[in-house]
């Protein structure tokens, strides 16, 4: 089904199991232990051996030499794979470094052995005994010394320009009466997700299967096999549940392709997981950012000029974080500029983590914004209203498909008593310094081809199978809600499966797209099911309506499942898009409200209350969105708070590796969270009139607790995470 | 390798195992009970979360030989999906999860939290050691902060887990 004009009324509009808050269908099986996540497969495959992943101990240098001896000679091993034994690797599409490393070491932990044993205990004690010599090499490690060698990036799908310009910047800015120029940091971050990355591998000749923990199934599986320079039809991957992605398993990582050359080299089926304190330093990250700012402004508020630089750093041939893209389209203003700069680090791999680009460049953009209402005198949301737009501000013919930010702050001042916020470090309750902050949070909606396949049986049960994964986001009861409204069924006449690469090609999860174009391509499926039962049960297609379980035409009547009487009806079809993408900008769009409480005497900083009005299209499950959107709440409260990957910047790793050293959220950080979402269609995004949340959620939530402290103390931090000691010595006096 | 028997579930088990077996991987590998999750291996996530002799704990900072003659619970002694617990299905009603992950710690941990504040177990947050602590939001953060849930469903976790103790009260 192609998708080239705007939405018009069809059976999704029905609206009897799309929209609704329908709990989870998959929800008893998480809750009772019976969800089977990638290493604790034991039933798809007998006989699997443990493989232990050994991490390099140097940044950048070689290894001189490894003695496996004592680890061969350790209890219940089977075999060790290194670079020297593994054959020839090539590096997978998505990858920056490769995923075995040596004799040339790129990053810290990067995997240079696994080590196949019986149990596990023996793999690890095993993999204790290798001895490896380095010779360490110079690295460079620090991005605030390394950012006047940052240069453009090279422009790629993802990344957009390294550089924009409308209008006279500089002139305009210069010019402007009221000026803003500042400069903010965000640090690295982890993914953390809880699931640490896992596969089991086993060869059936030369065809290997992979029960693994991957967001993106056909991505993977491209680059599984350029990775072990087999053919792609000779990978399979199979991932029906991940705990926790937020892009840490966007790409094969080592746990796949070391579980594959493990069990090649035991001749028996292996399964890895990488070890908490390897996640970090082996896998990917949200890189460091450093931001500058600037806007120009009229007396009366309304914005000439707005800038923002931003520089990042990542290993030889990765990619920029794009935290300034969002500044191309959030505001208006008749001059702007960003420039997008990227310097050659040693660190581990930077990759994309939940909402790439907009999460860091909010948390610097609207703490600026906050800055410029207060220098204008301004109320924040007052000024972020009176300089919104409609357009693209860089092609002023191109319109938002929807763009409801100001309904969102409007709103959401209403809801949370914003007007009840006070001057800058004036409201005192005990020993608590209280403020309010509010951020604008926005992310695109992208648009991507997504295949579907339904199955009608004779019990009147449709199967789909898609590739799509369920990374915690609901995708197996969104599809299901899309199937049987569709298809005219209840809920619990669909079966969902998920995750598995023989199945047709999905958009998969990642940049919020999954939502909207995988029910997309399930509703696309759907209709051509509708089309091969009308005619089996003599409908014109055209005049079929499909609700209750029957099919029903003028006053005939006949039961869906009658048309799979002689045998399964079996439909396949994608949804892809023509260019409404392009003739309209589609975007989505939230405001964050957060009180927060600082201790005046310790400097300890609790958050509240934290409110989030989205407008992101049609709703599919409100329940899940919702959830959706407190979890994205709740990373951002991390990102502002407490989340840093701390640099060793002499030996180039970072040093607070696991959930000890590497704080998130807990229970005791996260008060109630409160969500709206606005009432709204957008035909312009796909028949379902969606879009996706996951990432809105995320967006800005860091500023408008940065902007709640400032409104507290007084006190303006802008090198997150605003941790206690940056405001301990500027705290007001008390007494 | 060292023989123990212990109760998981209701069910005597018997086992043969290489002494450093944590009690999780004794769980999730020989008994492949493998509800019970591995986040971390450390003690610092939760996930591995069961219920020993009524009191829950971290199963992976713990060797399987050291609970000899133990009852141990795990998240499939507690319900099924046809049969869910009450804090299974009010997991279910509030969304109290998402990808799943950390979720049998959860349960686990939570429904040992409304055993410990009836036996009156103080916390960090009750206002007086001596009292007897009350099911409230504060208590059920504090005591649940060692449950880490990366998708963030803190929020709905404690409406579930309060909707359970006003059940249960």
């Amino acid at each position: 089904m192609k998708f080239d004009t705007p939405a018009t009324t069809n059976p999704i509009d029905q609206l009897k199991i799309i929209g609704k808050p329908t709990d989870r269908i998959d929800g008893p099986l998480k809750t009772t232990g019976k969800a089977p996540y990638a290493y604790e497969r034991h039933e798809v495959v007998p006989n699997q051996a443990y493989g232990y992943v050994i991490g390099a101990a140097i940044a950048k240098g070689r290894i001189i030499a490894i003695d496996l001896a004592d680890a061969k000679a350790s209890p219940g091993v089977l075999a060790i794979v290194t670079a020297e034994n593994a054959g020839t690797l090539n590096k997978g599409r998505f990858n920056t470094a490769k995923l075995l490393g040596g004799p040339e070491i790129e990053h810290y932990h990067q995997a240079i052995a696994v080590v196949v044993a019986e149990t596990f205990e023996q793999a690890r004690a095993a993999a204790a005994l290798v001895k490896v010599d380095y010779a360490r090499g110079k690295g460079r490690f620090d991005l605030a010394a390394a950012k006047d060698t940052a240069s453009p990036p090279p422009e790629n799908e993802f990344s957009g320009k390294p550089d924009t310009a409308v209008g006279d910047f500089a002139a305009a800015f210069t010019a402007a009466p009221v000026r803003l120029d500042a400069t903010y940091t965000t640090p690295d971050q982890s993914h953390a997700m809880m699931e640490p990355h896992a596969s089991i591998a086993a060869w059936q000749g030369d065809k290997l299967t992979l029960w693994t923990s991957n967001q993106m199934i056909n991505w993977g599986k491209g680059d599984v096999a350029r990775t072990l320079g087999i053919p792609k039809e000779n990978v399979r991957l199979d991932s029906p549940y991940l705990g926790g992605g937020f892009g840490g398993k966007l790409f094969v990582r080592a746990d796949a392709i070391l579980a594959a050359l493990g069990a090649k080299a035991a001749k028996r089926p292996v399964k890895v997981a990488l070890a908490r304190p390897l996640m970090a330093n082996n896998t990917t990250h949200r890189p460091a950012t450093i931001q500058r700012i600037r806007i120009g402004a009229t007396r009366d508020g309304k914005i000439t000029a707005i800038g923002h630089e931003g520089w990042s750093g990542d290993l030889p041939g990765g990619g920029p974080e794009t935290a300034v893209n969002q500044t191309r389209m959030l505001y208006a203003a008749p001059n702007r500029m960003t420039a997008t700069r990227l310097a050659v680090l040693d660190l581990p791999e930077g990759n994309a983590m939940r909402a790439p680009g907009e999460a860091p460049g909010l948390m610097a953009l609207e703490v600026a914004m906050d800055e410029m209402a207060e220098k204008l005198g301004m109320d924040p949301v007052e000024f972020r209203i009176l300089n919104d737009t409609q357009v693209d501000p860089e092609q002023p013919g191109r319109r938002f498909s929807q763009r409801r930010l100001v309904e969102c702050l409007k709103t959401g001042a209403e809801r949370f008593g914003w007007d009840k916020r006070a001057k800058p470090g004036s409201r005192r309750e005990g020993r608590w310094l209280v403020g309010m902050g509010v951020a604008a949070a926005f992310r695109n909606n992208l648009l991507t081809k997504s295949a579907a396949r339904v199955r009608l049986d004779d019990k009147g049960v449709v199967t789909v199978e898609t590739d799509m994964t369920d990374i915690g986001t609901g995708t197996y009861t969104i599809i299901a809600q899309t199937a049987a409204e569709t298809m005219g069924l209840p809920l619990d006449k669909v079966m969902v499966r998920l995750g598995d690469s023989d199945f047709p090609v999905s958009c998969g999860s990642g940049g919020q797209w999954g939502a909207n174009n995988s029910t997309a391509g399930v509703y696309a499926a759907c209709m051509k099911l509708r089309e091969a039962v009308a005619q089996k049960l003599g409908f014109n297609t055209a005049e079929a309506v499909f609700t209750d379980g029957q099919v029903r035409a003028g006053n005939r009547s006949v039961a869906l499942r009658e048309a799979a009487r002689g045998g399964e009806v079996v439909a396949e079809d994608f949804i892809e898009y023509g260019d409404l993408d392009k003739k309209y900008q589609q975007s989505t769009f939230a405001s964050h409200f957060v009180e927060a409480a600082v201790d005046a005497f310790t400097g300890e900083i609790r958050i509240r209350r934290m409110l989030a009005i989205c407008a992101a299209g049609r709703i599919l499950n409100p329940k899940a969105a919702r959830s959706q959107v407190i979890g994205a709440m709740t990373m951002g409260a991390g990102a502002a708070l407490m989340e840093e990957l701390a640099v060793d910047k002499r030996f180039g790793f970072f040093v607070n590796h696991d959930l000890a050293g590497y704080e998130v959220p807990v229970h005791a950080d996260i008060p109630h969270q409160e969500v709206i979402f606005l009432d709204e269609t957008d035909p312009m995004s796909s028949p379902m009139k969606a879009k996706g949340v996951g990432e809105l959620g995320i967006c800005g939530v860091g500023a408008a607790v940065a902007n709640a402290i400032y409104n507290a103390t007084g006190v303006r931090v802008r090198n997150y995470p605003i941790t206690l000691d940056k405001l301990l010595d500027k705290l007001p006096d008390v007494a | 390798m060292v023989k123990v028997s212990f109760k998981v579930n209701g069910q005597a088990r018997a086992l043969e195992l290489d002494t450093r077996t944590t009690l999780l991987d004794a769980l999730r590998e020989h008994l492949r009970l493998t509800g019970t999750k591995k986040g971390c291996d450390h003690g610092q996530c939760g996930a591995c979360t069961v219920i020993v002799e009524g009191r829950r704990i971290n199963s992976c900072l713990s060797l399987a030989v050291m609970h000899e003659g133990d009852s141990i619970t795990t998240i499939e002694g507690l319900g099924t999906p046809e049969k869910m617990h009450p804090m299974q299905a009010a997991f279910v009603t509030h969304d109290g999860y998402q990808c799943g992950y950390c979720t049998p710690g959860q349960i686990c941990s939570a429904v040992a939290v409304l055993n410990e504040i009836k036996a009156g177990v103080p916390s960090h947050v009750s206002a007086d050691l001596t009292a007897r602590p009350h099911v409230s939001v504060d208590e059920i953060r504090e005591r649940m902060s060692g449950n880490i849930c990366r998708c963030g469903a803190y929020s709905n976790i404690v409406d579930a887990i309060t909707e359970v103790a006003g059940r249960k009260a």
